[in-house]
């Protein structure tokens, strides 16, 4: 990729706004900047929030040693059948919680998908991706990146299969949907 | 016993960038209108409930920050949240707390101040309406991604083109254009769409809906008091509600919202509207075409298009003035703007004006069954409501 990430992009104009902000309070004794557009004034906030939670993931640890292992886990309810995947602990069907953990095939094929051109905040360093939705083999829906860049190149319908692969750059574990070539 | 409920008053801001104003004065825009069109004080109010999904605006506390400013303290409130159908949410809770006879008099005020933060953060808030954990956190999805998995799926499906998807946009900035307070009101062509940016292939930018700032605000009210206030009450006939799956990967198909088409007949079911033809019982829609494809998606879960022929109605241009169902005369969310929790009562305000036919010339529908319906979903279809409004009276 050539031209400038989004993520460099954003930084730069936060970076230039932030010089901008603080030349104005020197100025004034006041964070208070014009609108580029429209020169409405401006308070620019004095207190910044980051928001990063911590999520128990306790009652489905088996989904996470399952992608240690390269397998993708779902949860059967050994008293009605239901399958949950995402794996869920608990079975709101029979309202029973004897759940059993079951490997799903990683085979399927390709529902739909999209290719993020304008990606969230948190996603701005990595290149435009693909979404897609995968049903497998025993009818259950999984929603991950397509390991393809050419949207072109894809067809719903197609084969796909599932693969456990290391995120980079965070480096965890996940999986992503992998076109099988014929 | 169900009372009847009128709406009596009703007030939107411009929808825009609104540098100008802060949160609260932005409020004020709508409920002053609002007081003042139903010929009512703050001190007539009984209760009054704040829709904002919030998260890019700085007040954590929405529904009291609005209540001081605008005069309605002490008064009850609450904020809700349905996120993009917030504003339905809190029509519905207005109507039911009148219907159940528990007050008189109930103001609906849905307020979105998006910009108070960059469009990168707000980008990111509107992606994590999903499944945040098993969506958001691994693949990092848009509002435009999870609309475009839909858009794949039933262009695939049913043959659809890019240029139909556009010709929605044309149509809703057409009818925006004549729309002092949308955010664009400016016509495009379907060249101009076509030849926008992907945000999120296939969905371009001029198939999305814009990130806006604004208020809309209604006042609701009992059959006797709305007899006292007005000669042109609208009715609320019906109010259908439904919810989907926060993960889209749990619904079987991609081809149709199911809380819709639920919603739709519940409504349908409500006011007796025969679910096999409920085009014709209706002067106008507003619908929720947060994407051009949501539109083409609405036509068919309403039922006033086949399965696959929702397409159609724009292509032959069905849903423009004079058509069988004249639907988004407003500019629709696509070029009026789509304030998130202000959306839902902004298509009540813009219902009411077209059925008491004063909206601009250029955008009034033509009104001959007195009926119109409103379609407000909430997320990627994780919430749905269908209103239905009447000038004539529904029961008793």
């Amino acid at each position: 990729m050539s031209q400038k990430s989004q993520k460099e992009a954003m930084e730069e104009a936060l970076k230039q706004f932030e010089q901008f902000v603080e030349s104005i309070k020197q100025a004034t004794g006041l964070p208070i900047v014009p609108d580029q557009k429209t020169g409405a004034a401006l308070w620019v906030d004095q207190r910044e929030l980051r928001l990063k939670y911590t999520i128990s993931v306790e009652r489905i640890k088996p989904f996470y040693d399952g992608l240690m292992d390269g397998k993708l886990m779902a949860t059967k309810c050994s008293k009605c059948g239901t399958v949950y995947f995402p794996p869920q602990s608990y079975c709101p069907t029979c309202r029973k919680s004897e759940m059993q953990w079951i490997e799903l095939s990683r085979e399927g094929e390709l529902l739909t998908f999209t290719v993020i051109n304008i990606k969230p905040a948190s996603f701005a360093h990595y290149d435009d991706y693909i979404v897609g939705i995968a049903r497998l083999k025993e009818g259950i829906n999984v929603t991950a990146w397509v390991r393809e860049k050419d949207p072109t190149k894809l067809k719903v319908g197609m084969k796909v299969r599932i693969e456990v692969v290391k995120r980079q750059p965070e480096g965890y574990l996940t999986y992503e949907i992998v076109p099988v070539s014929e | 016993m169900v009372r009847n409920v009128a709406i009596v008053g009703v007030g939107q801001s411009k929808f825009g960038v609104r540098h100008d104003v802060s949160f609260p004065e932005l409020a004020w825009e709508s409920v002053s209108q609002a007081l003042d069109d139903a010929g009512l004080e703050q001190k007539d109010i009984e209760y009054f409930i704040v829709s904002n999904a919030g998260g890019w605006s700085s007040e954590p506390l929405p529904a009291v920050v609005v209540g001081e400013y605008c005069g309605l303290t002490p008064k009850g409130t609450a904020r809700v949240e349905a996120a993009c159908a917030s504003g339905s949410s809190a029509i519905k809770l207005a109507h039911d707390i009148i219907a159940s006879g528990q007050a008189d008099i109930v103001l609906a005020l849905g307020i979105e101040k998006m910009n108070e933060s960059p469009t990168p953060t707000v980008v990111e808030f509107i992606g994590r309406a999903g499944n945040y954990f098993w969506e958001f956190q691994n693949f990092g999805l848009t509002f435009p991604g999870y609309y475009a998995l839909y858009a794949t799926a039933y262009m695939h499906k049913y043959g659809a083109t890019e240029e139909d998807l556009c010709r929605v946009a044309v149509k809703n900035h057409y009818y925006g254009s004549y729309n002092p307070k949308a955010q664009f009101p400016k016509k495009i062509t379907l060249e101009e769409c076509m030849k926008s940016r992907y945000v999120a292939w296939p969905l371009k930018l001029l198939d999305s809906s814009p990130i806006t700032d604004g208020s809309a605000a209604a006042i609701l009210a009992s059959e006797d008091v709305a007899r006292k206030l007005t000669d042109t009450p609208v009715w609320i006939r019906a109010i259908g509600h439904a919810s989907d799956t926060s993960n889209l990967s749990k619904r079987d198909n991609f081809l149709s919202l199911r809380a819709a088409v639920e919603a739709a007949h519940m409504a349908y079911k409500k006011a007796g509207v025969d679910p096999s033809n409920p085009a014709k019982y209706f002067d106008v829609a507003e619908v929720h075409d947060c994407f051009t494809i949501a539109e083409i998606l609405a036509y068919e879960d309403l039922g006033f298009a086949k399965r696959g022929e929702g397409v159609n109605l724009i292509r032959e241009e069905q849903t423009y003035v004079g058509g069988p169902i004249q639907v988004n005369l407003s500019g629709g969310l696509k070029a009026k703007g789509h304030p998130i929790a202000a959306t839902g009562v902004g298509m009540a305000v813009e219902l009411t004006r077209q059925l008491r036919q004063e909206v601009e010339k250029e955008r009034q529908a033509v009104i001959d069954r007195g009926w119109a319906l409103s379609h407000n979903i909430g997320g990627t279809g994780h919430y749905a409501y269908v209103n239905i409004y009447s000038l004539d009276k529904p029961r008793g």
